[in-house]
């Protein structure tokens, strides 16, 4: 009997070497005539035990890892294709703690499933929600995407059922679902590991905001530096098209809807969702004054949702499952599940979905383990580039995007970056800073020449030149950023600068200038 | 790969990647992607033919050229190396990897190396943010760099 075996093909496993033990299990099996298919799966989000091999027993998936090219040999002799004890066994991927605590809604066939197989994701309960939708007039899909509490994942956090209603609402015979894969943010994958493991989920969730809103054409728009994401993505646009899946009659339902994969090409800006609409039209990512929203006049003008990947794949387990189900999870105004992605100096790094309401300290100490370095946290970064640093003194902060805000931080697409304590924070607010001024579409003047001043102003401090009166104005050049930026580029430098300088006061009071000897 | 290639031939292959693509809504970018997947870069020839065949000025794409970190105006080296500068790289001592490849090749980033076998890059994250320093080479990615898995890559490189 054929022995299944999975090894996946995430980017995060190939760059610890998935491809050479792929390569090295199908030699090693060619040449001892061993029966085996080796699937490339999504990854199960366990970053530090990647590569991790799979193999499917009657008791159910078996895991090791992490595994090297040269342990393939001595794993098929300790009975690997029967699930059988070995140093690197796990035992069952399941059972594995890491993965068990967790509340899978969006990722639930991430890792599970072959990424392009159909069959695979229908096995698995694919395709109900869009079923379900057919079914159901576009307002009242509108509705249970509303009821269920879904905000933005991409860091905003609007409703996403309120922006479906408003591009319903809005006149047009040309409306679009824009999806936003431009995760720039340092310290998120969530969106990359959906598309390179289960890009058919989007693809559901996609399909049905166009039937829900009226809109017959779809783009995803994500980043050249992902380009296993993009391949993925394409081959899962192609089977679902051969599958009738996407087309003039979605699943037979007489209602069109297709879609296309778009690539950036390096521009940080572009996730900002009305720059994106202006890379997705073919001209430079600048930003566009809003009013007017995009769900009005959006592409090309025209009324257009805009949504984060991990809004839409979330959209057919609500469909599937109904909205009370999805906001039984969460907290507060915060429902449902989130893809936190634990990431930086971190021992156990991945992505952990789980009902909002962990506490930071939660998620660093015992679900990421703690440093990589063995050395205690300083800071942690959540939100991505313009996420605040915390301290460990807010460790008690709940995840939720309330708590957050109250705390002068945000969620943002809910990446977590760990820093121990050799970190400088005023130099991590100086590349704050750099970057913003390397990244700013150039249209507002504080994002622009702000970024560039704010550099310089670090720069001063750093050398002990008039530390108090750099220190003050560079807090009085992150608000006139905060409030005076067209957009989030700008508006938000100001939290890794501020919270730096508020929580870590001591790396922003260097020793005074010392006069040169010679 | 980099394709030596004379002003007229650019301006053919340019017109048959623009004719294929230009029914796309908004394509742009996909044409420029291409003609960089060609030529390994822009070319400035490539321009006036983009902008007479999508009825745009020629200042308005090279706008679009110059704002994007991705296109470039001239080739690279036989190799690129793209190294992540974001802030989950930082946090694993990405910075001090970064300083010693710079040494090894002798190049700062932007730079390629004068036999030509590297151009060195930075990148603004690859999302391989939990198995940080993260690098590209040639479009394979990798993890958990150091200094001495980045002295295979680069006499990969240059064997």
């Amino acid at each position: 009997m054929t022995v299944r075996l999975y090894v996946p093909r995430d980017a995060a496993a190939l760059a610890l070497g998935a491809d050479r033990v792929a390569k090295a299990l199908s030699a090693e099996a060619h040449s001892r005539k061993l029966d085996i298919v080796i699937v490339r799966n999504g990854s199960r989000g366990m970053h530090w035990l990647e590569p991790l091999v799979e193999v499917e027993t009657a008791e159910g998936r078996i895991a090791y890892g992490p595994v090297k090219p040269s342990d393939v040999a001595g794993l098929i002799d300790a009975g690997l294709l029967e699930g059988k004890a070995h140093p690197l066994c796990l035992g069952g991927t399941e059972e594995i703690p890491f993965l068990k605590n967790q509340t899978r809604l969006t990722f639930a066939r991430c890792g599970v499933i072959d990424p392009v197989s159909l069959e695979d994701y229908k096995a698995h309960g694919g395709l109900k929600g869009l079923e379900k939708a057919i079914a159901m007039a576009p307002l009242d899909v509108v509705k249970e995407v509303t009821d269920s509490g879904l905000r933005g994942r991409g860091g905003a956090g609007f409703p996403t059922g309120i922006k479906w209603k408003t591009v319903h609402d809005a006149p047009g015979a040309q409306k679009y679902i824009v999806c936003n894969a431009d995760e720039g943010d340092s310290g998120t994958f969530a969106d990359r590991m959906i598309m390179e493991g289960d890009p058919f989920v989007l693809i559901e969730g996609m399909a049905i905001a166009g039937l829900a809103t009226g809109a017959t054409k779809g783009y995803v728009y994500t980043r050249s530096e992902y380009p296993h994401a993009i391949a993925v993505m394409n081959e899962a646009v192609a089977v679902a098209r051969a599958a009738g899946v996407l087309g003039p009659s979605v699943l037979g339902s007489g209602k069109a809807f297709d879609m296309e994969i778009r690539v950036g090409a390096g521009a940080y800006v572009c996730g900002e969702e009305t720059a994106l609409l202006n890379s997705l039209e073919g001209k430079r990512g600048i930003v566009r004054a809003k009013p007017p929203l995009p769900a009005l006049q959006g592409f090309l003008g025209r009324p257009t949702v805009v949504n984060n990947v991990i809004s839409l794949a979330s959209v057919p387990i609500i469909m599937d499952k109904g909205a009370a189900y999805y906001r039984d999870f969460g907290m507060g105004r915060s429902r449902g599940t989130i893809p936190i992605q634990i990431a930086g100096n971190v021992k156990q790094g991945g992505l952990y979905e789980t009902a909002f309401g962990l506490t930071l300290g939660e998620i660093v100490n015992e679900i990421g383990g703690g440093t990589a370095s063995g050395r205690p946290v300083r800071a942690v970064q959540v939100g991505g580039p313009l996420g605040a640093y915390f301290p460990r003194a807010l460790f008690d902060t709940p995840f939720d995007y309330e708590a957050f805000a109250a705390k002068d931080g945000l969620i943002g697409h809910a990446g977590i970056t760990v820093f121990d304590d050799t970190v400088d924070m005023l130099k991590q607010a100086r590349f704050a800073m750099e970057f913003c001024a390397v990244e700013s579409c150039g249209k507002c003047t504080p994002c622009r020449i702000g970024s560039t001043r704010g550099v310089e102003t670090a720069d001063k401090i750093a050398q002990g030149i008039e530390p108090e009166k750099n220190r003050e104005l560079l807090a009085d050049l992150c608000n006139t950023m905060k409030f005076g930026s067209l957009c989030a580029l700008g508006g938000f430098t100001p939290y890794p600068v501020m919270s730096a300088m508020t929580h870590f006061p001591e790396d922003f009071s260097p020793a005074p200038m010392v006069e040169a000897a010679e | 790969m980099n394709v030596h290639v004379t002003g007229s031939d650019v301006g053919a292959r340019t017109l048959a990647i623009v004719s294929e693509l230009k029914g796309l809504e908004g394509p742009l970018l996909p044409i420029l992607h291409e003609i960089q997947a060609e030529f390994g870069y822009v070319p400035q020839e490539s321009l006036p033919v983009i902008a007479r065949e999508l009825n745009l000025s020629r200042a308005e794409v090279h706008g679009v050229v110059t704002f994007y970190h991705d296109f470039r105006d001239h080739p690279t080296g036989r190799h690129v190396l793209k190294l992540c500068r974001a802030e989950a790289c930082q946090s694993m001592g990405g910075d001090a990897v970064a300083e010693s490849i710079k040494a090894l090749l002798g190049i700062d980033f932007h730079q390629t190396t004068l036999d030509g076998a590297v151009t060195l890059e930075p990148i603004y994250c690859l999302g391989l943010c939990s198995c940080a320093p993260a690098a590209m080479f040639d479009g394979e990615v990798h993890g958990r760099i150091d200094a001495d898995l980045a002295k295979d890559l680069i006499a990969e490189a240059r064997s």
